[in-house]
Parts: structure tokens; C-alpha cells; sequence
């Protein structure tokens, strides 16, 4: 099935999911969820026998970097509002179609349920999301930092307006 | 004592073991720290933890142009550069909408698969290591060196090519690369069946990867499993003929499967003997396309400036050690606003602590060593 | 007998016993170096390669070059490591190993003690080898060593049980516990040794060759798991537990335990040779013999002895480097399951075949 199929099939037999939109701006198409009906959608999406996304290939956390800049004192930019957005790419292996998912949320609580429940894939992708984006996975069994140090405390480094700490365990970090 | 004795066995307290297993330890492959939570010698729990090689890619791609990015990804998984490099071409092809000539695609399967070759014959050889037998290990690499020698005379480089840009190449093959392609595969096809009788129906080497580490299909698909891995469960899945991309369609060649040829499907011998059949594949592929390589000048589509729509796009290739994807998300402008990796090796890590429960300590190097990951693209 | 020689010259006990005890050492220990080199050399053959070239011609210093660098290296001992346990266990792994040739007649003329319960005093000895093992992971307070340590206890107490009952075998066989007495009584040409069914009538032999060649396999195959040698490296198993044992030690300690290895390898080779191919004794006739030199002829048992204990180190060399390393539940189902049924079985039926 194609993206249109699938998204329309989705309407037809899900009432609860059918006032979904497209993430227009892109050129992959994605469909944009709420975090609260995201595992409505993807457990529709992983059961349903005509859909059958068994494999989840890809969670992508992404800084949309779209709220109010605001330059402070030392010269460097803070987002104030604005979303974070969650890129779910998914693929049935037996039907062999694709389909794409994208949550936004509010930057200030960006809190997107877990889907390792569903797929175990999703563990080691989520805690990516946290690391980086700071993206709060609810329900996630072990969310903790995986490619920085545990002890990081300077935030988030993809995030858009992140800085770098001076000292990290009194090392200094930039060089 | 004489208390400690009368106790029913059950109610001797034992205690478990932590080991850490790395980051510096001869089969971890790289800098991987490996949590054993050991009772004797068996395991109970494994954690990975990783991190160590961490360079910041994805941080360092927001600064930098899309031509600039190229070499950072040969040093992603630095035994597949090639098949980095392409994944990326491709990305960056497909998101700005570029036509690339047949003679750069075709110079790019050739390339690609010499390079799943060698990353297949560093997969074995150090898996012979892990299990100890020293020899194969030398004698892969005596091979994959002369495949590196055919990637120098193309593009200078042994390791880290900077080779396969967005829209074309960097240099063309020189005049006699057909030729020396062509001796390097006939030597090479005795290889393999010489690897088979020292390494692969080995009766200890059978013995000691047979009916360790089992993934089942299901399994291997809910984690996410991609490439010889998923492959060796028994799911014929495969980029190259189920999504294809360049021209893998126009040749002609098999997927192997594992069938449980020693013990149950999914097992590390499985894991391990997809590899050999699939170097096998790889010559036939590279036979097929060094034939049939059209006229044509390589650089011609490579744009003088990139100026990517705004959007998103993933896009995909079969690296050797499973699906290598490229999440980029665009603002037009001339940097990416975002580029996310799907590593392969990163996500089938992830299965490690599944696989290894129950088995000793030695089956922990058998699991990691066949699932054949690069550190390097774990951390990125 | 060197030793009566030695004492008609100096005419001082202690001196004569001391030079007696420290002639196998002058010997072990160049063999050791030699052993060394001739594994690398091997190694690097069977792989393609050339070894180590540098040193000397075709490199044939290099472990000479080797020890000295380790002679000159820190000695470092962990902070957390029981220093004491830690600095004699390499000193008694190498006494084990060297404690062994006491018993081995190294020519007919030079036996270190010619005890009468030889072959039991090796058995015995070269378990204070496990001993200093399980020491050294146990001092060592680290986790790989002990792990490594434990796995090596086990697999040579296991091991020993194959060992012992082909070496009593061949204690009926052959009727003697004292190895030279065993080697002498495989005297004038192969088809004298035990391999081929000793010097007995021609029916015994043939009835005897097949139950030979079984225990010659399992001896050889249990003494390369005592050793610690591949396929049964798994103590030392350095894709699993980096260094086993001996992974905290480094400099002259290090060194030890890599001597003793090799005098181990060494010393179960000639244990083989002895029991089964002859000990020392020459295929056929000697040279010395037909000039009427008896100097000669020690020189050229002394060829013989050296000849086929390299030849068994060889094998092992060459096993080694082609086979992977078994796990260590498969080396205990190998020994308990196989290796020691099949030698009790064997065990049995010679015995009845010499009561008969």
C-alpha cells in the first residue's frame, strides 16, 4: 500500500484516528499524530493484518527550533516554546510497504509515550532521543543517557541551543 | 563450617559476579562495555554500555555542507566506507533530486560490493579470532588487502575514500582496474572454499556456534535486526532486491538464508555462514556489473552548489552489517537541519542482552563476534 | 651414569647433586627460547607470513631478545593483589614444570634421579603446576584471572584422570614405573616400542597395536589440555578472559610462566615419547655402536630423546595454530564423557590381554 492507502485506510476503520494530517512540509510524507494517541496509532498500526508494521526502522528525534529566540546575556540564543518532533519510520517486511509517523511536542514538556512495549527495537532508538533531544519517552524501561556520559548534566546536545559546558569531572571540555 | 556443611543446598547464599567485559578487552571489537552479571560462569544479565568512541556526527553534520559530510561518514563503520559513502550519496541524491549517470552507478555496486567483501572477511576472520582459531584470521585479511589495494589504485585512499560524492565521484576507475578486478576474483573464489575447510565445518568450530545465541524470526524483526543478521533467522529480506536502489536490479544473484544447517535457524553459525555465501553473491554481482560499466564522465552531475528542498527524507542501503539509513531533515538551506544515522551495528547491540542469557562467558564472545558490530558506528 | 662420573670427580656430594639437578635446566631453558621462536616461526608459516625477521638471521634471537627486555621490565604487582601468593606462584608454576624431568631419562646414560616410582613422582609433581595457577588468579584479585584460574583446576584435575590411566596402562604393558627402565626395554628398533606393541611375541603385538594407538591419542590428547595448549587454551583464552591466569603479571614473572609453559609442553612431549615411541631410543642402530663410542651413542640418544620431543612439540604447535578453542562445558563432556570411559576400557582390556 501506498501512504495515501494506508493513511486512508486508517481513517476508514479507526474513527478515533481519522482526524490525523499529514506533516505537509516534507518530502518523505509523514503522518502527524498527538502524543496521546500515539499508541493507539502505532498498536493500530503494528496489529491491524492489512497494515502489519512488524519492523520499526527508525526513531529519529528531531529540534524543530521553531519557538521564540531569545539572545541573553552572554551573547548565545535560548528557544523559548515551540516543538520537538519524533520521526517514527516504520515497514511491514511481509506486506512491504512503509509508513512514516511524526509526534510534536511542546519543547517545555516534551513527553512522547514509549514504544518499546511494542517493539524492542525501539529501546536502544529512545534512549538515543532522550540523549540527544531530551525527548521524555514515558513507560521506557531503562531511559537512561547512552552515547554521552551518565553524569552529564549540561543538557541536551542536539539540541539547537545547546552550549557546552566549561568543565566536565574538572576536565575542560572545550579545546 | 561443620554448620555451613548441613545447610540444604538451597540455602547456600551465592553470590553473582559483576565482570565488565571491555571497554578494553581483545573481542569486544572495539571500545564496548560489556555488564556481565555472572552466576559462576554463567550469565545472567548483559548490558551493554557504549559511548566511548562517541565524535558527535550528528552535531557536526548541522555545521557542515552536504559535500563536507561525506567524509565524516567513512568514519562511521570504518569497514564499509564505501557503503556509508553511497548510503549518503544516495540521501543527498534523492532529497535534492539529482540524476547521477549509469557509469557512476555501476562504478558504485562495484565498489559497494568489493567493500562487502572486505567488511565480510574482517566479519569472519575475527570471528575465528573470537572463537580461537588464529589462522582464517590471517588469511582474510592477506585477501581483504588486496581489495584494498584495488581501492587505492581508484581513489588513493585504504580505508577512508572520500570517494562516492552527492551527484557523482571524486575520480573515475583508472584504465586497468577491469583487469585487475578480474585476477583478484579468480584468486579469491579458491578462498573461500579454503575457509570453509579450515574454519567453517571445523567440528569444534560447529561445536561451539551451533545452537548458541538462537534469534528467531519474530524476534529478530521485533528488535530491529537488519542485514546478514536478520537474514541468517530465515527471513529472505534483503535492500538490494526487496527496495532496491542504484542498479541491483538489473543483476542477478541470490540471498542467502540460514537454514539451521547445524543446529537450530538463527543460530551463530548461521549468523556467520550467511556471510561466506553472501561474499559468494558479492563476486557474482561484481562479475555481472565490471562487464557491462557504460561510457560517461562521473563528475558531470555533481552540482556546483546543493540547494536541498525543504523536507524530510530517509533513505536506505544494504551495508554489510544490515540497513544503513539516513534521516536528513532540510531547511533549504545549504547545511542539513538535522541528519539522524540508522547505524546497523547500533541497533543490533541492542539484542545482545536477549541473546545471551543462560549461556558461560565463551558464548558472549561467540554472540557479540557473530552479530558483527563496528564500534565505530555504534558511538558515531 | 653422568651422575657417578660427576661424584668420582669432584668427590663432594652436594656439589655432584647440585650440577646432576641443574643439567636439565642448562638444557630447558634454551629450549624454552628455542621453542619460543620455533612457534612464531611455525605460526607465521602455516599463516602466511615470515614471523620475526630482525634479530639474528631468520630472527632465531629474537626471544633471547625478548627475555632480556622482559628482565629489564618494571615488576609491577597490583595495589590490590596478595603480594605474597603473587610473587610465589610464578616461582612454583615453574618448579612444577621443571620438577618433572627429574624423572625423565634424557639418554641412556643421564637420568636426573633414577627413582623407581617415576612415573607417579611426574604425575604428582606437575600438579603443583595447578597449584601455582589457581595461586596466581587467586592473588592476582582479578576477575579474569580468577575465572581463568578456576577453569584451569578444573580442566588439569579432569584431564589427569585420561593421563593416569593410560600412563598405568603402560605401566602393565611395559612393567616398570621408572621411565628408563620403560625406554630400555624399547631398545634396538621401533618395532620394539609400545606404539607398536613392545618387544612382545608376534600375536600379542598385533592384538596390542590398536590399544596402543587409542591410548597414545588420549594421552596426547589429555596432555595438551594439562598443558593449557589450544584447543584447551581456555584458562589462558585471551578472546574471553584477555590473559587468563597470568593476566596482572608482567616483566620476569610473565616470563616465567611463559618458560614454564613451554617446559611443560616440552616435558609432557617427552613423557609421550617415552612411553609409547622409544623414549630415547634411536628407529634403528646406532652409529655409536658400530665404532664402539658409548660417548656417541649418549649423544646420539640424547639426538633422539630431543628429536622426538620437538617432533611432539610440533604437533602441538601445529594443532594450535589450525583449531579453535573448545568451551568449557564441551572440555569437561570431552574428558568425562569420552576420554575417560574409552581409557578405562582400554586399561581393562590390556590387562587382560597380559594376564592371558
Amino acid at each position: 500500500m501506498t501512504f495515501e492507502e494506508i493513511k486512508n485506510y486508517i481513517a476508514e476503520h479507526y474513527p478515533s484516528l481519522s482526524d490525523l494530517d499529514f506533516d505537509k512540509s516534507a518530502s518523505d510524507k509523514a503522518l502527524e499524530v498527538t502524543a496521546d494517541k500515539l499508541i493507539d496509532l502505532m498498536s493500530v498500526l503494528y496489529a491491524d493484518s492489512a497494515l502489519k508494521m512488524d519492523n520499526l526502522i527508525l526513531i529519529s528525534a528531531v529540534d524543530d527550533f521553531n519557538g521564540e529566540k531569545i539572545i541573553i546575556e552572554d551573547g548565545s540564543t535560548v528557544m523559548k516554546g515551540g516543538t520537538l518532533s519524533v520521526y517514527y519510520h516504520l515497514e511491514s517486511l511481509s506486506l512491504r510497504h512503509k509508513f512514516n509517523v511524526v509526534v510534536r511536542v511542546p519543547r517545555e514538556s516534551p513527553d512522547v509515550p514509549s514504544v518499546t512495549f511494542i517493539w524492542g527495537g525501539a529501546n536502544f532508538n529512545e534512549r538515543e532521543g532522550y540523549d540527544m533531544i531530551g525527548i521524555n519517552f514515558v513507560n521506557h524501561p531503562n531511559l537512561t543517557r547512552i552515547l554521552m556520559p551518565y553524569d552529564w548534566e549540561a543538557g541536551y546536545p542536539l539540541r539547537k541551543d545547546y552550549k557546552n559546558p566549561e568543565f566536565y569531572q574538572g576536565m575542560k571540555v572545550p579545546y | 563450617m561443620s554448620e555451613f556443611l548441613t545447610l540444604p543446598p538451597q540455602k547456600i547464599k551465592t553470590e553473582e559476579m559483576v565482570l565488565n567485559m571491555g571497554p578494553q578487552h581483545p573481542s569486544t571489537h572495539g571500545v564496548l562495555r560489556l555488564e556481565l552479571v555472572l552466576e559462576g560462569e554463567v550469565i545472567v544479565d548483559v548490558k551493554p554500555h557504549v559511548g566511548y568512541l562517541h565524535r558527535c556526527f550528528e552535531k557536526h553534520c548541522e555545521a557542515l555542507t552536504y559535500q563536507q559530510i561525506v567524509p565524516y561518514v567513512d568514519r562511521m563503520d570504518y569497514l564499509a566506507a564505501m557503503g556509508n559513502e553511497m548510503g549518503w550519496a544516495i540521501a543527498c541524491e534523492r532529497l535534492m533530486g539529482i540524476e547521477v549517470p549509469q557509469r557512476v552507478e555501476y562504478i558504485r555496486v562495484i565498489m559497494a560490493e568489493l567493500q562487502r567483501i572486505a567488511s565480510h572477511l574482517v566479519a569472519v576472520g575475527t570471528y575465528g579470532l573470537d572463537i580461537g582459531a588464529f589462522t582464517p584470521f590471517l588469511y582474510c585479511f592477506r585477501d581483504r588487502e588486496k581489495i584494498l589495494n584495488l581501492f587505492e589504485i581508484t581513489c588513493g585512499a585504504r580505508l577512508l575514500y572520500n570517494y562516492m560524492w552527492p551527484g557523482g565521484l571524486s575520480h573515475d576507475i583508472p584504465p586497468e582496474f577491469s583487469r585487475l578486478t578480474k585476477e583478484f576474483l579468480s584468486e579469491f573464489k579458491p578462498v573461500v572454499k579454503e575457509l570453509n575447510n579450515l574454519l567453517s565445518y571445523n567440528k569444534i568450530f560447529i561445536e561451539r556456534t551451533a545452537n548458541v545465541g538462537v534469534l528467531p524470526v519474530e524476534a529478530a524483526i521485533n528488535y530491529g535486526m537488519t542485514g546478514p543478521n536478520l537474514r541468517a533467522s530465515g527471513l529472505k529480506w534483503d535492500l538490494r532486491r526487496d527496495d532496491p536502489y542504484s542498479v541491483y536490479d538489473k543483476f542477478d544473484f541470490d540471498i542467502p538464508v540460514g537454514q539451521g544447517w547445524h543446529g537450530k535457524v538463527g543460530d551463530c553459525w548461521d549468523r556467520y555462514y550467511v556471510r561466506l555465501l553472501e561474499i559468494e553473491q558479492s563476486i557474482r554481482i561484481i562479475e555481472q556489473a565490471i562487464d557491462q560499466i557504460p561510457e560517461g564522465d562521473v563528475a558531470s552531475a555533481i552540482p556546483k552548489r546543493y540547494k536541498p528542498p525543504v523536507g524530510h527524507i530517509y533513505a536506505r542501503i544494504e551495508n554489510p552489517r544490515g540497513e544503513l539509513g539516513y534521516f536528513i531533515v532540510s531547511n533549504g538551506s545549504q547545511q542539513p537541519a538535522r541528519v539522524k544515522v540508522r547505524p546497523p551495528s547500533f541497533i543490533s547491540l541492542g539484542v545482545m542482552g536477549e541473546l545471551c542469557k543462560g549461556h558461560l562467558v565463551a558464548d558472549v564472545v561467540a554472540v557479540l563476534g557473530s552479530i558483527d558490530i563496528v564500534l565505530g558506528e555504534v558511538d558515531r | 651414569m653422568i651422575f657417578d662420573s660427576i661424584f668420582e670427580f669432584t668427590d663432594n656430594l652436594f656439589i655432584s647433586l647440585t650440577v646432576n639437578a641443574a643439567l636439565p635446566l642448562v638444557f630447558i631453558i634454551p629450549f624454552a627460547l628455542f621453542a619460543v621462536w620455533w612457534e612464531r616461526k611455525v605460526s607465521a608459516h602455516m599463516q602466511d607470513r615470515l614471523g620475526p625477521m630482525r634479530v639474528g638471521k631468520h630472527g632465531w634471537l629474537q626471544t633471547v631478545a625478548d627475555i632480556l627486555k622482559l628482565i629489564q621490565k618494571e615488576d609491577i604487582v597490583p595495589k590490590v593483589a596478595d603480594r605474597t601468593l603473587f610473587n610465589i606462584a610464578p616461582v612454583l608454576t615453574f618448579m612444577g614444570s621443571y620438577a618433572v624431568f627429574a624423572a625423565i631419562p634424557f639418554a641412556g646414560a643421564y637420568i636426573g634421579s633414577d627413582i623407581d616410582l617415576g612415573l607417579l613422582y611426574i604425575v604428582a609433581v606437575s600438579g603443583l603446576v595447578v597449584v601455582g595457577i589457581l595461586m596466581a588468579g587467586w592473588a592476582s584479585n582479578n576477575k579474569y584471572s580468577l575465572l581463568g584460574a578456576m577453569r584451569s583446576t578444573a580442566q588439569i584435575i579432569s584431564y589427569e584422570i585420561p593421563t593416569v590411566v593410560v600412563i598405568l596402562t603402560m605401566v602393565i604393558v611395559g612393567g616398570s614405573f621408572n621411565l628408563r627402565e620403560l625406554s630400555e626395554t624399547q631398545s634396538a628398533n621401533m618395532f620394539n616400542w609400545f606404539i607398536f606393541g613392545g618387544s612382545y611375541p608376534i600375536m600379542t603385538k598385533i592384538a596390542l597395536i590398536p590399544l596402543m594407538i587409542i591410548a597414545f591419542i588420549i594421552i596426547y590428547i589429555s596432555s595438551l589440555a594439562e598443558v593449557n595448549r589450544t584447543p584447551f587454551d581456555i584458562p589462558e583464552a585471551e578472546s574471553e578472559l584477555v590473559g587468563g591466569y597470568h593476566t596482572e603479571y608482567s616483566g620476569m614473572k610473565f616470563a616465567m610462566f611463559f618458560l614454564s609453559e613451554y617446559a611443560n609442553m616440552f616435558a609432557v612431549s617427552v613423557l609421550v615419547a617415552s612411553l609409547f615411541l622409544g623414549g630415547y631410543h634411536s628407529p634403528f642402530g646406532y652409529l655409536g655402536d658400530l665404532v664402539g663410542s658409548p660417548l656417541l651413542k649418549g649423544f646420539e640418544q640424547f639426538f633422539w630423546f630431543t628429536f622426538k620431543g620437538l617432533l611432539l612439540v610440533t604437533v602441538q604447535m601445529w594443532l594450535r595454530w589450525t583449531l579453535p578453542r573448545l568451551r568449557v562445558d564441551q572440555l569437561m563432556a570431552l574428558c568425562w564423557k569420552y576420554l575417560i570411559p574409552i581409557s578405562i576400557l582400554n586399561f581393562v582390556i590390556v590387562a587382560l590381554l597380559m594376564v592371558l
